[in-house]
């Protein structure tokens, strides 16, 4: 399968003393900033919101071991997550029940043990194929455990699910986990030990062949690796980091249940890798944390949130297909050669009309949804704080020439910032010819 | 005993009859195109429910006969402004763009008509019983599916062997370049084949619906079966397709008529009947409980077994 | 490796492979001394590259040998013959086109340095790796390219990584599929002295197409027509064969 990755001119120069100190410094500042947070932002919303972003920080780069670093497209990658947070819920109720003292920090390598022990399982079965048929197995693996479940309730609670109490373990330091300012820090460790695990994965001998897989497959056996073992451990690498995120959610909402097995929870994982760039290392934190924002905040503005999420991801996948970080990555080069006072004007000048047409497009969503969904409570609604009637016609004309006019308008500007980003990038090489 | 066997066989083979008419579509169009269609069981949803609102005001028959081209339009501008956009990206992308275009689709039809099933009717003309077998009857608009569905494959049997774009179509399953090259518009083609691929799928949900149930997770529920379905048969073989369409059909038919469990076999063991472990839960599953997931375990066992399905030609 | 080298390094038996009813090779028999540069020539559609894939494992015969070094690796996945010594560069250049190219070579070493699937030891601070991927790269001359994506070199400088590709795993007896394709005068004579210097030691055997640089560099010559060798000698004793000339290298003008 190709890769969807842009081709950047140079790639990073190798950390020369003082950008390792540097490096250091992205992972000290990381440190604090976690530390602080909960500070700042410290509401009950807020840290309920942050944990779910730390959450899914961790899934989305486990989901990312396998996508961008070694090119294997998974629709299942939810069951690792899923099983890690089962084991968790059951790990804890039988702490709970036979007295053990056991804190609730060490919880999460039961998750961790249990996404690895079906990454294994599964994957050596699974990676005998490659590409599409394999996007498909994981799809029809994932049916398969997500409906699994539901015949098996003894263990995963039919449809109600398994509930725990994280607070029913011992307290070291009188610390109960019981709050949810306490909670952040146990997610937030977890998160700096799992982030921090997974990048060191990628420098590692192992990290390089999963690249070289990705790239050419067929190339790799010829330098002696079989390359179905390179992905079978990959797979099961990235089901035990999947398995920690799935036990931090369980002892989050102290409850686990089949559906965050299946291939809805998949799809929300695969939106916030892609989103976020699949081919930076930091693409699918950004993408975890922006989703996760989007879908709290979204979720009290309109019904139609994943609507918007679904528009948003074929999106990028048509125009944007190497995500925020990649779009970032971009600019590196054009910022290496101090060229982008020259393009920023030209970006501004694109996203004006780009705005314009957000809001047309979000107008008719929203009152095509009030005059499905809630026909009953008739045609008035308020959008962005202008009351409007859903059955006007001058309220449709509007959208329609707002997301009309602002794609015509964008489709324009963006082929200008896209010649003004040839450009600048040209004078900066002028020996270079720009494939 | 023997009616069950009879009913569940014409059940099962209508079932694989529209499994296959969704899965030719995916196979001709994965193995011209090399992207595997994940919205092609949207495709199949949209179809129930544009029958669904014709037959609303104008009955069933015209609904049968405007739906599909309908949804083969849609299927023309999905591939000519989405994915032809889409695969310089790669296929990675091509695949991404489908999945999310199943999101969209199924968004966008609960909300036009909702999460609870629609009254989609049989027609009149067709609401009786063809034939008793037994002491069972069988209903006519069943065997107007059965019917229907023989009629299409001859007819594109027909096309593909006969008519002049069949064989277009038929030489851009192999070599897609070359036809290119000797001059054919291969572009114009791929919509051709992708609209008709999504008019196929159209016409089995204007079937399904009525006879099945039509609601807006028909696509999620059947979409991996459908994907189940060109992997078990070979990826990129028509053939394999409708055998494996067949065989799943029947397989699911007749494990949803069966109240056969290990604890109804073999009887209660020691204290399983009702401890309460998984164990007991798999003892006393019944087979129609596990209908569901017989399609993937098939898939399971073809991928351990013979991993390029049952008559593979394609490996991607 | 163990001490003493035997005699033969390659040793193809009665080599035969169909598609369908398409019989592609049909009977080669081949043998190639330790140390020698072999080159296989032979018009299109001879069969040469699916005879290097036969030997390489890509694909496997339908009926016959390879003997590699005495063992019999007939039908033996890729990266198993790989292991015991045998690499090969492609006719398509073959690279990993979004790495490095000090990536590129680096991958290459890993195996024969040892290091296997480890995910535990940061793959910058292996000395031995760096240090094997510096002298390959040297010796392939691409070591002020080496931060450059490979997909951004020229043509030539791809062709060269692939070598580069073949030799950095230590292998003895290397399979180049026509190295010089597609190159100019002056890239293709760089290519030569490089093909020369990094075969010093190691057993060569080459799908060429273009004489001058069979004739520089083979010690042996095989001519391979519709999948039989018609003709295994040296090259002055090729030239001059009647079956040869008639099939392939035409008469001179007189």
């Amino acid at each position: 399968m190709s890769d969807t990755r842009p081709v950047p001119l140079m790639v990073r120069v190798r950390a020369s003393g003082q950008r390792r100190v540097a490096a250091h410094g992205v992972w000290i500042g990381a440190i604090v900033m976690l530390a602080v947070l909960p500070y700042v932002f410290s509401s009950r919303l807020s840290l309920t919101t942050l944990c779910l972003m730390g959450i899914m920080v961790i899934f989305a780069l486990s989901y990312n071991m396998l996508l961008g670093q070694t090119g294997l497209l998974s629709f299942g990658h939810a069951v690792f997550f899923g099983m890690g947070g089962f084991f968790a819920v059951h790990a804890m109720n039988a702490v709970e029940a036979w007295g053990v003292p056991l804190p609730l920090v060490v919880i999460p390598i039961a998750g961790g043990a249990a996404g690895l022990l079906f990454g294994l399982v599964f994957g050596a079965i699974i990676t005998r194929r490659s590409g599409t048929a394999f996007a498909m197995i994981t799809l029809g693996v994932a049916e398969l455990v997500s409906s699994g479940a539901l015949i098996l309730r003894t263990f995963f609670g039919g449809e109600a699910g398994i509930s725990t109490d994280r607070t029913a373990l011992v307290h070291p330091f009188g610390i109960s986990f019981g709050p949810q300012f306490q909670l952040y820090y146990l997610v937030a460790g977890w998160c700096l030990l799992s982030v921090g695990g997974m990048y060191a994965l990628t420098r590692t001998p192992f990290g390089r062949m999963c690249n070289a897989v990705r790239d050419n497959p067929e190339r790799v056996l010829f330098i002696g690796y079989d390359t179905q073992r390179v992905r079978f451990i990959a797979f099961s690498l990235s089901g035990l980091f999947a398995g920690i995120a799935g036990a931090l959610v369980a002892i989050d909402f102290e409850l686990m249940s089949s559906s965050q097995l299946g291939v809805e929870q998949s799809g929300t994982v695969i939106l916030a890798t892609f989103i976020g760039g699949v081919g930076e290392f930091a693409g699918p934190i950004i993408g975890a944390v922006l989703v996760t924002y989007l879908q709290v905040t979204l979720r009290d503005l309109t019904d139609a949130w994943q609507l918007y999420f679904g528009l948003l991801f074929i999106f990028m996948v048509m125009f944007a297909p190497d995500g925020i970080a990649g779009a970032l990555a971009r600019q590196r080069p054009v910022l290496q050669a101090g060229q982008l006072h020259r393009v920023a004007p030209y970006y501004v000048a694109a996203s004006l009309p780009a705005l314009v047409a957000v809001v047309g497009l979000s107008m008719v969503i929203e009152m095509a949804d009030q005059l499905t969904v809630h026909a009953a409570d008739g045609p008035r609604m308020m959008f962005c704080y202008v009351p409007v009637s859903a059955d006007a016609p001058l309220a449709w004309a509007v959208a329609g020439l707002l997301l009309a006019g602002g794609t015509w308008v964008f489709l324009r500007a963006a082929q200008r910032a896209k010649d003004a980003y040839d450009e600048a990038l040209s004078t900066a090489h002028p020996r270079r010819v720009l494939p | 005993m023997l009616e069950i066997i009879f009913i569940s066989t014409l059940n099962g083979v209508l079932y694989g009859m529209l499994l296959f008419l969704m899965a030719s579509g995916l196979t001709v169009i994965f193995s011209m195109m090399g992207v595997l269609n994940f919205a092609h069981a949207s495709f199949y949803m949209l179809g129930a429910f544009f029958g669904f609102e014709i037959s609303r005001y104008v009955g069933y028959w015209p609904g049968l006969l405007l739906a599909p081209p309908a949804v083969g339009l849609i299927g023309m501008a999905v591939e000519r402004y989405g994915l032809r956009r889409v695969h310089r990206h790669g296929h990675v992308a091509e695949l991404l763009f489908t999945f999310g275009l199943t999101f969209v689709i199924q968004e966008l039809v609960e909300m036009i008509w909702g999460k609870l099933p629609v009254n989609y009717a049989v027609p009149r003309l067709l609401d009786f019983s063809a034939f008793t077998v037994f002491s069972t009857t069988y209903p006519a608009f069943k065997l107007f599916g059965l019917l229907i569905s023989v009629a299409i494959f001859a007819a594109l049997f027909l096309i593909l062997r006969r008519s002049r774009v069949g064989l277009i179509v038929q030489a851009s399953l192999t070599h897609p370049e070359m036809v290119g090259m000797l001059g054919h518009n291969v572009d114009r083609i791929f919509m051709l084949v992708f609209g008709v691929g999504a008019g196929l799928a159209a016409v089995a949900g204007v079937i399904a619906g009525p006879a099945l149930v039509t609601q807006s997770n028909m696509a999620a529920l059947l979409g991996p079966i459908l994907f189940v379905v060109v992997v078990v048969g070979g990826l990129g073989s028509l053939a394999g397709a409708f055998a494996a369409s067949l065989l799943i059909g029947l397989l699911q038919t007749f494990a949803v008529a069966s109240n056969a469990s290990l604890a109804s076999l073999f009887g209660q063991v020691g204290g399983l009947a009702g401890s309460g472990s998984s164990l007991a839960d798999i003892w006393n599953v019944t087979v129609a409980q596990v209908a569901p997931i017989l399609p993937y375990l098939l898939l399971v066992l073809v991928l351990i077994f013979r991993p390029r399905g049952l008559m593979g030609t394609r490996d991607t | 490796m163990s001490g003493a080298r035997p005699a033969t390094a390659l040793e193809l038996c009665g080599l035969r492979k169909r598609f369908g009813a398409l019989e592609i090779i049909r009977g080669v028999d081949l043998a190639v001394p330790t140390g020698e540069r072999h080159a296989v020539i032979g018009p299109n559609g001879a069969g040469k590259s699916t005879l290097f894939h036969l030997i390489s494992g890509r694909i496997r015969p339908s009926t016959g040998l390879v003997r590699l070094r005495g063992e019999d690796v007939t039908g033996m996945a890729p990266q198993l013959i790989n292991r015991r010594g045998l690499s090969r560069s492609f006719q398509v250049t073959n690279i990993f086109p979004h790495l490095s190219v000090w990536e590129n070579v680096r991958c290459a070493t890993l195996w024969a340095t040892g290091y296997r699937y480890c995910f535990w030891r940061n793959v910058e601070r292996l000395a031995d790796a760096r240090q094997r991927t510096e002298e390959i790269l040297d010796q392939i001359n691409l070591l002020d390219r080496a931060r450059m994506q490979a997909g951004l070199l020229t043509y030539a400088e791809q062709r060269a990584l692939d070598i580069g590709l073949t030799i950095a795993g230590n292998a003895d007896l290397l399979l180049l599929d026509e190295p010089t394709a597609g190159m100019s005068h002056a890239e293709t004579e760089r290519a030569v002295a490089l093909i020369r210097r990094v075969s010093e030691g190691r057993t060569l055997l080459m799908i060429e197409h273009d004489m001058g640089v069979v004739f520089d560099l083979a010690d042996r010559i095989s001519v391979l027509v519709y999948g039989q060798v018609i003709a295994s000698d040296t090259p002055e004793r090729v030239k001059a064969d009647d079956a040869v000339q008639r099939a392939y290298l035409g008469t001179e003008v007189p």
